[in-house]
């Protein structure tokens, strides 16, 4: 059985259609990342998912529950930890745990509060006021307040967000661990190293899904071909690549120029001419996430004019 | 399957959570207190229904026994203060236009004269009707007491009491209030509403805050049902409420003198299901308001209305008919009833029953409204 199983999800706000006949699945263990621009509904197809919205339209299962009918339920076994921080920043650490404790009518409640703090490492400050946490500690403690009651399924909205490096290594450590002992993770994320980490990452654009698979797969089914150029005056090269027929995307990267297009042999044709200046070199190169994705975006900006 | 709709367990920690924030917030905390003491004493001291020592213009042109006569019992009935003696109508007339004097009172210089040949005297007393209030109690005193004063010093007492014989005896019992204190009215009436204020402001930004914090999103995500959040948002402020009641009633017993006639207990009950109300009236609001910004001006756009048309202000039965009616809306009016009726007339349940249970069926409409108005989704 897939922890998420969701066919067809609308949602409208106003007469604008936020979430557009998105269907995904993520089988259970498994890792997910949700990836997509701002403003693409990615908040609002996960807070569908955990009972937050009501779809206009749609069906599907969460954990086995129908979304629609069953949100308590889906929200008894769902770990959610929202966007921005979302606990009491004038209550304790402690409290907060204490709080979201008896609100799962966890028991005995203190028990589980006690453990939580010695494994965030918090134990020490459990009086101190949640509001002066930095962001990497608020970001550890939602995401404890979120697995304390064990759920079968964490949806976490843009957990990394304002996150030093090193923290969120830490936070995918942990992501990963949690999911080695069974539990689905579906999170949304604008870093293509965070989408890396990730069992299969979704596109959504403008409400609609895009792509889904694993990295390797959604670079190849984009189509992309990608050429490296090397070489003096690259800036040069670069304007006058710019609008040339077969060329999608030209973006320096430190000394040298990824030139992407999803025609080869247009992209090959304008690259030959460009070859032939003085000490300009032209190879092939691979396709990066990233390249798919800013395609992605200029693709669906597009649909949408 | 746990129960879904209501867990004492969860309602447990929603409400230590209340009270910890509510703690936490000093400033809201000293508010809660502070300004109901600080609005009593004040108000307490302040309003008076019956002004008295009004500044007053005399203007006589002659020094006769009889106007001075006149002037001291006007004097004496503690209404009227004649900081000015003039001797023009002119320079009165100045004086009114300015505002420095509240009463002109005009004796003619042939006033003697027409007393002693019981020809018609007469004096002209010009009053600044501009508010009504402050003119009416003083002149209702006026004809007597100065037709008594004439009487006597024209030794006629002998005369004033045969002409009282024949004369129609009206007697007034001011009951409940012999005195006329104004506290003794003022000082309960504003107990409720100290109480709408603070309770129905405090409610309403309940859910606002949630909302605008940005913990209602995980509040939602956790399984809690609405009544458990409504109980848990209303019932710390109904503490707060019965603490406020406390200090506001023992104030008005130890420093205003409000005598206390009826039944403690019914009192209590009945303030208890008047705050029940005015919390969830705020929470009402809280539930259609987005911000904590709408949430005041909802509370201020129900709190002014009230205030004129519960019979705090003004008296309720001079209002016209529509204007009951709309009275009758509020809460506030039927606590008015209910807290006057028995700290000061002693009433038993069987005389405020119908205010009682008016009060209840707020709580239950408010109650209803508020459920149906809560979204359990952040549509």
């Amino acid at each position: 059985m897939n922890a998420i199983e969701v066919r067809n999800l609308v949602k409208r706000f106003g007469d604008k259609t936020v979430v557009d006949h998105v269907t995904m699945s993520v089988a259970e263990g498994e890792i997910v990342g949700f990836l997509g621009p701002n403003g693409s509904g990615k908040t609002t197809t996960i807070r569908i998912m955990c009972g937050l919205l009501t779809p206009d339209a749609g069906e599907g299962t969460v954990l086995g529950h129908n979304l629609l009918t069953d949100s308590l339920k889906i929200k008894r076994e769902v770990g959610y930890m929202t966007q921005k921080f979302s606990f009491y920043e004038d209550l304790t650490i402690g409290e907060n745990l204490e709080f979201v404790a008896r609100l799962y009518q966890l028991r005995p409640a203190g028990e589980y509060v006690g453990r939580t703090l010695e494994e965030l490492g918090l134990a020490s400050r459990r009086d101190q006021l949640a509001g002066t946490l930095s962001g990497g500690w608020k970001q550890r403690l939602a995401l404890a307040a979120c697995i304390m009651h064990k759920p079968r399924l964490l949806l976490l909205d843009e957990p990394t967000a304002g996150v030093d490096p090193k923290a969120r290594r830490e936070f995918w450590d942990e992501i990963h661990r949690l999911a080695r002992d069974g539990l689905t993770v579906l999170v949304s994320t604008h870093y293509m190293d965070e989408a890396e980490r990730c069992h299969r990452i979704s596109y959504i654009s403008y409400g609609r899904l895009l792509a889904t698979g694993t990295v390797e797969q959604v670079i190849e089914n984009a189509g992309l071909t990608t050429f490296i150029v090397t070489g003096p005056d690259l800036n040069e090269v670069a304007a006058e690549l710019e609008g040339r027929p077969g060329v999608e995307q030209v973006a320096p990267f430190g000394t040298t120029l990824h030139v992407v297009g999803s025609n080869r042999q247009l992209l090959e044709k304008t690259l030959k001419e460009i070859g032939r200046r003085k000490g300009t070199r032209v190879e092939p190169g691979e396709t990066s996430l990233e390249d798919v994705f800013i395609q992605f975006m200029a693709g669906s900006k597009d649909n949408m004019a | 399957m746990r129960n879904t709709v209501f867990s004492f367990a969860r309602l447990g920690a929603l409400l230590t959570k209340e009270f910890i924030q509510m703690r936490r917030d000093r400033i809201t905390f000293a508010m809660m207190l502070g300004v109901p003491l600080m609005q009593l004493v004040l108000f307490g001291y302040a309003i008076n229904n019956d002004p008295k020592g009004l500044p007053a213009a005399l203007v006589a042109t002659s020094q006769d026994q009889y106007t001075r006569a006149i002037a001291s019992a006007l004097e004496n009935t503690g209404y009227y203060r004649f900081d000015h003696v003039v001797q023009s109508a002119a320079e009165a007339e100045a004086l009114m236009a300015e505002g420095a004097v509240s009463f002109v009172v005009t004796i003619p210089s042939d006033f003697a004269r027409r007393v002693e040949r019981r020809d018609e005297p007469r004096i002209l007393i010009e009053a600044d009707a501009t508010d009504p209030s402050v003119a009416s109690n003083a002149i209702s005193t006026l004809s007597t007491v100065a037709s008594q004063a004439l009487l006597r010093e024209q030794g006629m007492q002998a005369e004033a009491a045969e002409q009282a014989k024949q004369q129609l005896q009206v007697i007034v019992h001011r009951r409940y209030n012999p005195e006329g204190i104004s506290q003794y009215n003022i000082v309960p009436g504003l107990l409720g509403v100290i109480l709408q204020m603070t309770m129905v402001m405090m409610t309403s930004m309940a859910l606002t805050r949630e909302t605008e914090r940005g913990t209602m999103e995980n509040l939602l995500a956790m399984p809690t049902s609405p009544v458990e959040i409504m109980l848990g948002k209303v019932l710390p402020y109904l503490v707060v409420g019965a603490v406020q009641v406390m200090v506001v009633l023992a104030a008005a017993t130890l420093m205003f003198a409000v005598p206390f006639v009826g039944s403690m207990p019914l009192l209590f009950s009945a303030i208890l299901i008047f705050v029940l109300s005015l919390v969830l009236l705020g929470y009402t609001i809280s539930t259609v308001s987005h911000t904590q910004m709408q949430a005041m001006q909802l509370t201020f756009f129900f709190f002014l209305p009230s205030l004129m048309l519960s019979g705090f202000m003004f008296p309720f039965r001079g209002m016209p008919d529509w204007a009951q009616w709309l009275g009758e809306i509020f809460p506030l009016t039927h606590f008015l009833r209910i807290i006057r009726a028995v700290m000061l007339k002693g009433a038993n349940f069987a005389a405020i029953s119908t205010e009682i249970a008016a009060l209840t069926i707020f709580v239950i409409l408010f109650a209803a409204m508020a459920l149906f108005r809560f979204r359990r989704t952040l549509d």
